[in-house]
């Protein structure tokens, strides 16, 4: 189980928190005007990386805050964690 | 060689001192007309069938680690096609059908054993939706019935039908040609049909990059082990597609996550079928080791660690021990994760890509084993026709586009 640093309550087990997927994923201002292969890419499409990966999680059963993580998808180590709106921290070398 | 009872007798005679290799490990040659990256169940049956059925031999199948070594050799080994959506019914019961006479075909004996899979329900919903299955299943010709808990009893008996327990069984689905093959058999013995018929298999060989003309066509497949030139190249890399389809600059609507499964220490006979409860998450049977077979869930997060949390097994074991109570006694041998790639839909892709040339088959998430033949089957006559095969063709890319999902996460057999 991972302690996830919650950049609002601390370091909390990981039964607290509920996963949200990849970040920074933006929706497109006007969906009418994106073509349909767009629209996918913005639904579906995900980078699924093998490496560090930034992330959406939500403190669900504590502050119930989404906030952001940089995680490593082979050593789940999370270098990091910030507030929705933050700058994205660079990947750790 | 092939293997008689004949066999069996003249190398008993010369102390199985004699026996061939199942399959060549030849260097890779510098031109193939097909590449398959990756050596599992169903990047081996895609291989073999290109061989058979459209006499293309010269293949490679390129695999990173050791053949069957991924989810292949990681998974629960359930077989059964009692899916909703009339697309996956017709995919998973070709798959079934091929079960029925893969030993005889292959000469090796996958050890397929259709000893049923009873899904259980434990509320009025899971009745509803199992029985909906039911309903879809016999109209499309697949065996599915319906058993009350008495029934349910009577075909497993190690089960608790207990009315004070948490989650009471209230009934029960029975696909009787459902149940289990020896999954290592299934690798093996593609890879040595396979191999018999020229196609190479080359493990210990990372594929590096997809080199594409200037038409944007497939040229080549690097690898640890050199350039390796072809046109076409079939991607069965299951949880790492994503990251070998990012060579050719595709990016995929997969996640990876790992799945759990576990094992007890080996005991005598004492479970008849295969057991699931997607409600509870308890999947269970017996090998014919002697170990119960356990499958756990996935984690909640992407993840390519092939390890996993304890907490998603133990809430597994929570499950078994209410349903089977005498198996509360028992040790766990060992536990181990596999990297599933997993689709918005829970249901595969097969079929080509945007980058001319270049074929997937992923996407089959907590349950490929199950489809292994009949993947490889219709991934090979796409590759060959280089136009989906009809079985396979509503599992394309491009449904992600048009919106044409075959949505078998809700309301599927599937655990997610």
């Amino acid at each position: 189980m991972l302690l996830i640093p919650c950049p609002y309550c601390g370091e909390r087990p990981e039964n607290e928190f509920r996963y949200g997927g990849e970040a920074h994923i933006a929706r497109p201002d006007d969906p009418a005007a994106v073509s349909d292969a767009a629209w996918g890419a913005f639904l579906y499409e995900r980078t699924n990386p093998k490496g560090w990966h930034r992330e959406r999680w939500r403190h669900v059963h504590g502050c119930g805050k989404f906030f952001n993580a940089v995680r490593h998808t082979v050593t789940d180590r999370i270098a990091a964690t910030y507030k929705v709106g933050e700058i994205a921290p660079e990947f750790p070398r | 060689m092939k293997f008689s009872a004949f066999s069996l007798v003249r190398n008993a005679l010369t102390g199985n001192t004699a026996w061939p290799e199942q399959w060549r490990s030849p260097p890779p040659r510098n031109t193939y007309d097909v590449v398959i990256v990756g050596a599992g169940g169903h990047g081996l049956a895609t291989a073999y069938y290109l061989a058979k059925e459209h006499g293309i031999r010269r293949v490679a199948v390129i695999e990173r680690g050791w053949l069957g070594g991924g989810n292949t050799g990681r998974n629960t080994t359930i077989i059964r096609s009692n899916y909703l959506w009339n697309e996956s019914a017709a995919l998973y019961e070709h798959a079934v059908k091929l079960w029925e006479t893969l030993a005889r075909e292959l000469n090796y004996n996958v050890m397929y054993s259709p000893r049923g899979v009873m899904m259980l329900a434990h509320n009025v919903h899971d009745e509803q939706v199992l029985k909906r299955h039911i309903h879809a299943n016999r109209l499309n010709g697949i065996d599915n019935e319906w058993l009350t808990p008495e029934q349910a009893k009577a075909f497993c008996a190690p089960l608790n039908i207990g009315r004070d327990i948490r989650y009471p069984v209230t009934g029960a689905a029975l696909q009787r040609r459902g149940g289990t093959a020896r999954h290592d058999a299934v690798a093996w013995g593609f890879a040595r049909a396979a191999s018999a018929m020229g196609v190479d298999i080359i493990q210990n060989c990372e594929v590096t990059g997809i080199t594409r003309d200037p038409h944007g066509r497939v040229r080549a497949v690097e690898t640890s082990l050199g350039r390796v030139a072809t046109r076409k190249v079939g991607v069965v890399a299951a949880g790492h597609t994503s990251v070998v389809m990012a060579m050719a600059a595709v990016r995929m609507p997969l996640e990876s996550y790992p799945l759990q499964a576990l094992v007890s220490e080996p005991v005598k006979p004492c479970f008849p079928c295969v057991v699931m409860s997607n409600t509870i998450h308890a999947y269970i049977s017996q090998s014919d080791k002697g170990e119960l077979v356990i499958g756990a869930g996935t984690d909640a997060y992407t993840s390519y660690s092939q390890t996993g949390g304890l907490h998603i097994s133990a809430h597994t074991l929570d499950a078994i021990c209410e349903l089977f109570p005498h198996f509360r006694r028992m040790r766990m041998l060992r536990n181990w994760g596999g990297i599933v790639d997993v689709t918005p839909d829970r249901s595969p892709i097969v079929g080509k890509t945007p980058v001319a040339g270049l074929y997937v088959n992923c996407g089959w998430g907590t349950g490929g084993f199950k489809a292994t033949p009949g993947s490889g089957n219709v991934f090979a006559a796409t590759i060959a026709r280089d136009e989906p095969h009809p079985i396979a063709a509503p599992f394309s890319l491009d449904r992600f586009r048009t919106g044409r999902l075959i949505d078998e996460a809700a309301a599927a057999a599937v655990a997610h």
